[in-house]
């Protein structure tokens, strides 16, 4: 957990992502590591830079997709076969076939929902509140057409002086403090 | 801006942009959101009215079939299905090109799409609920129709799955759902947007609300755009295999007219062609009224209609190939059902059929200057949508109604209620579309800024001179 007490890092806002990348790598050749960008669209440049590689949204997906299939092939057989047998035109009772095509809506429904409420767990949202928009510049450009790159103060190299004297070397329009 | 929109006949090479030119990400942001931030225009109120007009002549009508049963409608012995499920197939049908637009031209890299997938989404999403509405209330009993469902109950009553119609309730659900989540998902960095922008309080609580607290951080960026691809990846089999299923409702009985191999394929290709001239019934006056030429560019249009092309030309071969087969099978029923398809008492409605589905459009969309003219594009798209409505009327009802035992022959004539629930339902759809555009933003404002030039990154640093001519 952040300490609650003193602020929660400063931030640095450029005019364009090469910028933002830009000081994003040279933070992280300096040692930083408890970092964030923000940005109005993804920018995998980015994610590169801050060396972010595990997304384990597919494996979620993956894993609905065969918790979909299982559930509702077995489903359909134990319904037809055990739980109410029906003799329709002399039809086998597992008429494995016919029961592909639930099956097959059901591997999309649950692979579908595990890919979109994974990724918004994993993201950990809802989260309403965040200090980084504490930030008075923050909701003017964030969501529009500014990029932020937010070292944390949690990071082991953070220090208010010497961090902002960091970020001021790059071409940002302004640097703050966030507060908690 | 305008004029240079307008290249679309200039070839390949020199295509139109996506973006009309001068655009930045700030921009297009404030042209997009200001449509639901600012005051709502006068025009929206009629238009409102009268489809909220509408909606109520759908409850009234669906209230009276309530209190006295499916005997209002038309339908009689020999002819079980009329209307209402004329009317399920037209509507999922359309809601396939809002699907297609999102899912299977996202996978292709077309990048013209992202204007108009937002609302060609919404336009799914509206249609699957009046599509929706017709089985359940074509039921009888609809305060029952959750028996259609798998689950346990006193009676021990369990859905039967050899039966297509069992297949159809786990299709159209999981298309209901997948698509709803798959819109809302690609809202929540817009609701961030709007959160950040709307001035009233009650607007920055609710669209504060709807974007889960989404603050653009590069690492939910990269997760976001993973499922959003998967999800593109997964609907793009759904959408297939939801019209195949409708249509196995179809193919898999054994009467003439519909017991045959083609349907799935065209019935997805017809899906396709009328839900992209529903796109375009409703993309041309909303650019229009509020004036997003810029972003919803003549290159949209015409590329639609390409589609159309496209797609109303393998509906084109799917109807020459009923004709071939029901030769072709030697088989007596298969030959008279196609004779009284054309020469019979309903013969008129095959006629209609040709003429709206093939001989106008097909004719027509292979000149470039029609496919850009915008008063022949939305005439043409209703002249589609009646023409797809007459094709499953013909396919439902003219091989029905004479089928193999001449003593059981009737024949079908729709109600008024029939008529009204189906007037219904459009009021249902303009409803909610326009509480759509009036409310939510229409056009996904983070997609429209990544296509923007200026928002490539350039490598900054003792080589960026030489790295920066390379990309130029």
């Amino acid at each position: 957990m952040p300490p609650r007490e003193g602020i929660y890092g400063l931030i640095a806002e450029f005019n364009t992502p090469s910028e933002l990348v830009h000081a994003t790598q040279q933070a992280r050749s300096a040692g930083y590591r408890r970092m964030e960008c923000y940005t109005p669209y993804p920018v995998e440049e980015a994610a590169e830079a801050l060396h972010f590689h595990k997304n384990r949204v597919p494996l979620l997906c993956l894993l609905g997709g065969v918790m979909g299939v299982t559930t509702a092939y077995l489903m359909e057989t134990w319904i037809n076969v055990w739980a109410y047998p029906l003799n329709i035109a002399g039809r086998p009772l597992f008429s494995w076939p016919a029961f592909i095509i639930p099956a097959y809506e059901w591997t999309i429904l649950f692979a579908g929902l595990s890919a979109a409420f994974g990724m918004i767990a994993l993201n950990g949202l809802p989260q309403l509140y965040h200090p980084v928009f504490n930030a008075p510049n923050f909701r003017n450009g964030a969501t529009t057409d500014k990029f932020f790159l937010c070292l944390e103060a949690t990071d082991p190299k953070f220090s208010l002086t010497e961090t902002r004297t960091f970020l001021e070397q790059f071409p940002a329009v302004s640097v703050v403090e966030v507060d908690h | 801006m305008a004029l240079i929109s307008d290249r679309t006949s200039m070839g390949p090479i020199s295509r139109a942009p996506i973006v009309a030119p001068g655009h930045t990400p700030s921009t297009v942001t404030d042209q997009i959101s200001a449509v639901v931030l600012a005051k709502t225009p006068r025009w929206w109120f009629p238009a409102f009215a009268v489809a909220f007009a509408m909606l109520n002549v759908f409850l009234i009508s669906v209230g009276y079939l309530f209190l006295k049963g499916i005997g209002i409608w038309g339908i009689n012995t020999p002819v079980m299905w009329g209307w209402d499920i004329v009317n399920f197939v037209w509507w999922v049908g359309i809601g396939h090109a809002g699907t297609l637009i999102s899912a299977v031209l996202l996978l292709l890299r077309q990048q013209w799409r992202t204007s108009i997938n937002r609302f060609a989404e919404a336009m799914t999403i509206f249609a699957v609920v009046c599509a929706g509405t017709f089985p359940l209330i074509h039921v009888g009993r609809p305060w029952l129709a959750y028996w259609l469902f798998p689950y346990p109950n006193t009676m021990n009553v369990w859905p039967q799955f050899r039966s297509p119609l069992a297949w159809d309730v786990f299709a159209v659900s999981t298309y209901a759902t997948i698509s709803i989540v798959f819109w809302y998902i690609g809202m929540v960095p817009d609701f961030g947007t709007m959160r950040d922008r709307a001035q009233l309080p009650f607007a920055k609580w609710a669209y504060g609300l709807l974007s889960l607290g989404w603050r653009g951080s590069t690492r939910h960026w990269i997760r976001y755009e993973t499922a959003s691809l998967l999800l593109a990846g997964l609907s793009t089999p759904l959408v297939l295999s939801v019209h195949t299923v409708i249509s196995f409702d179809f193919a898999v009985a054994a009467l003439a007219g519909w017991h045959t191999t083609i349907f799935p394929p065209y019935f997805v290709a017809g899906a396709v062609y009328s839900g992209f001239a529903m796109v375009i019934t409703l993309a041309i006056p909303i650019r229009k009224f509020y004036h997003l030429e810029d972003l919803v560019t003549l290159r949209h249009l015409d590329n639609m209609a390409k589609v159309m092309l496209a797609t109303g030309s393998i509906v084109g071969y799917g109807y020459g190939m009923e004709v071939f087969m029901s030769w072709y099978s030697a088989s007596h029923w298969e030959f008279f059902m196609m004779w009284n398809r054309m020469f019979g008492p309903m013969g008129w409605a095959y006629w209609i059929l040709i003429a709206t589905n093939l001989a106008i459009p097909l004719t027509t969309l292979w000149s470039r200057k029609l496919r850009v003219n915008v008063t022949y594009l939305f005439i043409l798209s209703f002249i589609i949508n009646t023409g797809m409505w007459f094709e499953r009327f013909v396919i439902v009802v003219t091989s029905l109604y004479r089928d193999y035992l001449p003593s059981s022959w009737g024949t079908y004539r729709a109600t008024k209620w029939d008529y009204m629930i189906y007037v219904g339902t459009m009021g249902l759809f303009t409803t909610l579309f326009l509480l759509f555009v009036r409310f939510l933003p229409m056009i996904p404002m983070s997609e429209v800024r990544m296509m923007l030039p200026q928002t490539k990154v350039r490598p900054i640093g003792p080589d960026s001179e030489s790295a920066i001519e390379e990309t130029v």
